[in-house]
This record gives C-alpha cells, structure tokens and sequence, in this order.
C-alpha cells in the first residue's frame, strides 16, 4: 500500500468541527457525500466578510462594494481555474449543483429540445438529475432515456449506444454516484454524445472533492458542482456553461444583475455569466468557496484521492470480515463511497447504534430511488470518506459495526 | 389494568435507569420490540400501515370488553422498540382514557434526543394513529 504524500493529522487540525464528542464518543464524521466538513480558513473567510467587507456587489461605488465586488469575482477567477474553463465568463454562481442542473433545464432545454427530442440520463442519477428533465418532459413533450447499470452498479455502455441517436439532444449523468460512489466513464460518454450531435452535462456534485475537473479536456458542454461538498459553505454551487450555449440561452430568472437596460417597451439582458445572475446572490458564501478551492489546490486533488483511495481499500478490507456485510455497489473504478447492508438488520437501525457510538453515516435511498429499485431494496448504509478521515477511524467504524450487528443476533 | 399514567412512571424509571446512555437506551428499546406478540399475518396490509413513518409499521387495534387492544408490528428493530413501548401504555385501556391521555413520559425520558427528529415524527404518526383507532373503536361502543 502506497503511504499518503499527505499529513493527516494536520490536516485534521484544520477542522475543527472534528475536534468533538457525540454521544459520548469522538466523532467520526462518514457522511461525506451528503456535505464536508469546513476547514478553519473557509470559516475565516466568512467572519472576515460579514465583520470587514459586507456589502453588494456590482453597483455600489464604496470602499465596501469595491471589496466584496473583487473577493466575489475572484472566487469566479478560482472556480474558472479549478474547472480549466477556458473563460472565466463561462462561470456562473448558483445556489449549487441542483440549481445548475435546473437552470440548463428551464433555459437550454425550453429552448433547445422539442417534442419528439430525447434526453439521456443513467440509472445511477440522484434526484436532482431527474426530475428536472422530467418536468421538462412533461412540458416540451421529449422523452427521457435512462441508461441501465449492471450488478456492480456501472453503466451499461452498451446499452448507451444503443440510446444515442439523431433524436438525442442532451445527455446528462454524474461523474460519480452519490449512492454507490461509480466513477462513470464520462469522456467516453461526452466523446459518444457528440457525435449524433447532442450536449451534455456533467453533475460534477460527487466529482469535485475527489477527481480533477478540466471542462476543456472533458469537452463537456455544461457542468455544475456545489460548494459544501468541495469544503465550502452550503448555499453555493457553479454552472460551466460553453460560451456560445450561454450565449444562445435565455435568460433563468428576471431581475437585479440580470438586465442591461429595463423599460416598460422590453429589457435588454446582460452579458455572461450576469445574464444568468437575477438577485443578490450568496456573497459571503460565494467569496468562502475560494478559500475551499485553495485548500484543495494546497493538497492536490490527486494526492487528495490517492489517499481516500487508501481508504477505501483498508475498509473493504476490514469489511470483508463483517458477518453478513452485502456491498452494494462495487464498480471497478470507484471513489470513496461504501454503500451496504447488512444481512437481517435494517439500515436505519444500523445508522442509529452507530450514531450512538458517535458515528455519522447516512442511511437509506440517498435522493436516488430508481437505483434503489433497481437493485430492488430500501436503501444501504453508506460511509463516505473525506481527507480528513483515518484508518483509525475505519477500524473503529468496523468494530462499531460488529458490535452493533451482535445487538442484532 | 395499571392506569395509562402509572405505566408511564413505570416506564419513566426503567429508562432512568439507564442513565442517558445513548447506547445502552436504544439497546433496551430493542429489547422492548423484542417482546412484542407476533403479529397477526391477516392484519399485515397497506391499510394498517401507519402513514408518515420512514420505517415500515403496522398498527391495529380492536375491542375487547370495552377495551382497546392493539397489536403491531415494524420492519426495523428500534421502530419496533418504539411502537411497543406505545402499546405497553395504551393497550388495555378504554378508548376514551386513549384519547384524553396526556402522554408525558415522551418528555420526561427526553425521548426525541433518543430517536432523532425524523423518528420522532413516525413516532408522532404511531400516537396519532393509535388515537384514530381508539376514537373508532369509541362511536363504535356508543353505536
């Protein structure tokens, strides 16, 4: 086993929501999929914005706005880097990776895909990537093509060649799945959509804490991420949109940043990335993000995911062990995702003992119940691992895990 | 029969025994599902699903010499904990003792620390249903 480039125990020291006992025990915090944890120079950069530089951005003339407009725009500089977009116009703020995908949906899609068109999603998409192209569906009257999964919970490329045709405009799946942790092979499903000439957009949610993003490499059409998973605040995602699709969009929502020029005859729209940006967006939270963003380019995403890999590898290892343990999910190539069950006893009561130990996992459908169905259960069980996490953890986690399952026998 | 309220003192010691242990609490919530009576297979359909609930539960009640009695069930170990710590106190009892029932012991045993917000809601949904039966069972007797 390769040892980590990375210094763990500082880089634990960085958390201090870590530092702390549950029920009586010292947290191990496993439900890193749902949202990271913040480390002390994201926390810092929110108190420093509401104690020093508060105020909104893009109109004012005061010191104040001069700073939190420059902050907020160097965060887009950040994301801009982050994603290897090629413009930084190409990035726009949203609330996060559900609001990106709704966005392309309600613009791109009105406008774009017409009835008789079809849409791809993957069986492996959680809620988020579903139901707003259902209800673009149900409005457009396209139709929506789901590529199946085998047992392993991967997808059936295949299956997706056989989906791809003239008729497809927009294909749009996951890098990796929040419920099973498959890393999908999205270039070469981006490479195969562009050929019969559709789009597609990449819900980067899982991917940007455990994978490099190069949208430019990618070629990918839109991709959308949030913050509070990458170690940023909550409230906040990015859209990657390619200059020209942006351009051609309508508009999301009307007001504030979004208009060049309003009178009762008509209104003129603003420019990229404004044009998508109505209202006072999340200042505080969106200036926050950058300091995530260097947090993560301190560490390297690649020695980040080397090391989760790690991880990953030491508890299947020790879960083997687990009487009863069923894997659900166990894709080839896969992030830092365990998803199971264990024979006989029900999630929920697994999450709960084992919160009772002062573990945090999460437990059920994870927002993606068609996958759930698929592999015709409930919900798992699902630890998900961050930088921060160690073998010591796991090893407790497992012995937790054993302990809980005798509570069961 | 012990009164709705002395059960509920009964059972508020036996959980101050346990001192707020997290653990060992939800350990003897199992073992409180564990006694529950099996549950009678003619009543195991959606119509005796409590609503609201994450978990799976199924609740009914009938009457027997005026009294209410109920029998459930749940497909997870500490639901089943909790649905019979509810029929331990309510089964037994007239519908309309059920009904004007004040059921303290929830705060005495602090019992939404134990359970979560989101159980505690299903556990919500288990009282409220076992009050629709009680009521049912209660124009029942008067027709």
């Amino acid at each position: 086993m390769v040892e980590t480039a990375l210094n763990i125990e500082e880089i634990r020291k960085e958390f201090p929501i870590l530092h702390q006992q549950v029920n009586g025990k010292p947290l191990v915090y496993f439900d890193n999929a749902a949202t990271s944890q913040k480390p002390q120079s994201v926390i810092d950069a929110l108190t420093h914005y509401y104690n020093t530089d508060n105020a909104n951005i893009h109109r004012g003339i005061h010191t104040l706005a001069e700073r939190s407009t420059t902050a907020f725009e160097n965060t887009r500089k950040a994301v801009a880097k982050f994603l290897n977009s090629r413009e930084v116009e190409e990035i726009i703020f949203t609330k996060g990776t559900t609001e990106g995908i709704n966005l392309v949906a309600a613009t791109f899609g009105r406008k774009f895909i017409k009835d008789g068109d079809e849409i791809i999603i993957s069986a492996l998409e959680h809620h988020s990537n579903i139901v707003p192209w259902q209800i673009l569906c149900e409005e457009n009257g396209c139709t929506l093509k789901v590529i199946p999964v085998n047992d392993k919970g991967e997808l059936l490329m295949d299956e997706y060649d056989k989906l791809l045709s003239d008729k497809t405009k927009l294909v749009s799946v996951n890098y990796i799945s929040n419920a099973l942790g498959t890393i999908n092979p999205v270039k070469e499903i981006i490479d195969k959509a562009h050929k019969v000439g559709a789009k597609v957009l990449i819900d980067a949610a899982q991917a940007a804490p455990h994978a490099t993003l190069d949208v430019q490499a990618l070629d990918c059409d839109f991709l959308a991420f949030s913050a509070h998973k990458v170690y940023g605040p909550t409230g906040v995602g990015a859209l990657y949109g390619k200059r020209d699709l942006l351009e051609a969009m309508p508009p999301y929502q009307g007001g504030g940043e979004m208009i060049k020029d309003v009178s009762f005859s008509g209104t003129t729209y603003n420019d990229i990335p404004y044009k998508f940006e109505a209202g006072t967006p999340n200042i505080g939270e969106v200036i926050a993000l950058k300091a995530a963003l260097d947090f993560v380019n301190e560490l390297g995403l690649e020695n980040i995911a080397a090391y989760e890999h790690e991880l990953l590898e030491y508890a299947n290892e020790l879960l083997a062990d687990v009487d009863g343990f069923i894997p659900v999910g166990t894709a080839d190539n896969k992030a830092s995702v365990i998803s199971f069950l264990i024979e006989g006893v029900h999630p929920f009561d697994l999450g709960q003992i084992l919160d009772a130990k002062g573990i945090a996992v999460r437990t059920g459908h994870h927002c993606a119940q068609p996958l759930m169905e698929r592999f015709q259960i409930e919900g798992t069980v699902r630890a998900s691992f961050s930088v921060y996490n160690t073998k010591e953890e796991i090893k407790y986690f497992v012995e937790a895990l054993k302990a809980a399952i005798k509570m069961f026998k | 029969m012990a009164t709705i309220n002395a059960i509920q003192e009964s059972i508020i010691e036996d959980f101050g025994m346990l001192d707020g242990d997290m653990e060992m609490t939800i350990g003897y919530i199992m073992e409180l599902g564990a006694k529950l009576p099996d549950f009678p297979e003619e009543y195991r359909n959606d119509d005796n699903i409590v609503k609201g609930c994450q978990s799976k539960v199924w609740l009914f009640a009938k009457l027997e010499d005026g009294k209410v009695e109920y029998v459930a069930d749940s497909n997870t170990a500490i639901t089943k904990g909790l649905v019979s710590l509810l029929t331990t106190i309510l089964s037994g009892q007239t519908p309309d003792d059920i009904l004007n029932a004040d059921l303290f012991f929830k705060e005495r045993i602090g019992m939404n620390r134990f359970i979560g917000t989101q159980r505690s809601n299903g556990f919500g949904a288990m009282i409220k249903q076992m009050q629709l039966y009680a009521l049912a069972l209660k124009s029942k007797i008067e027709a």
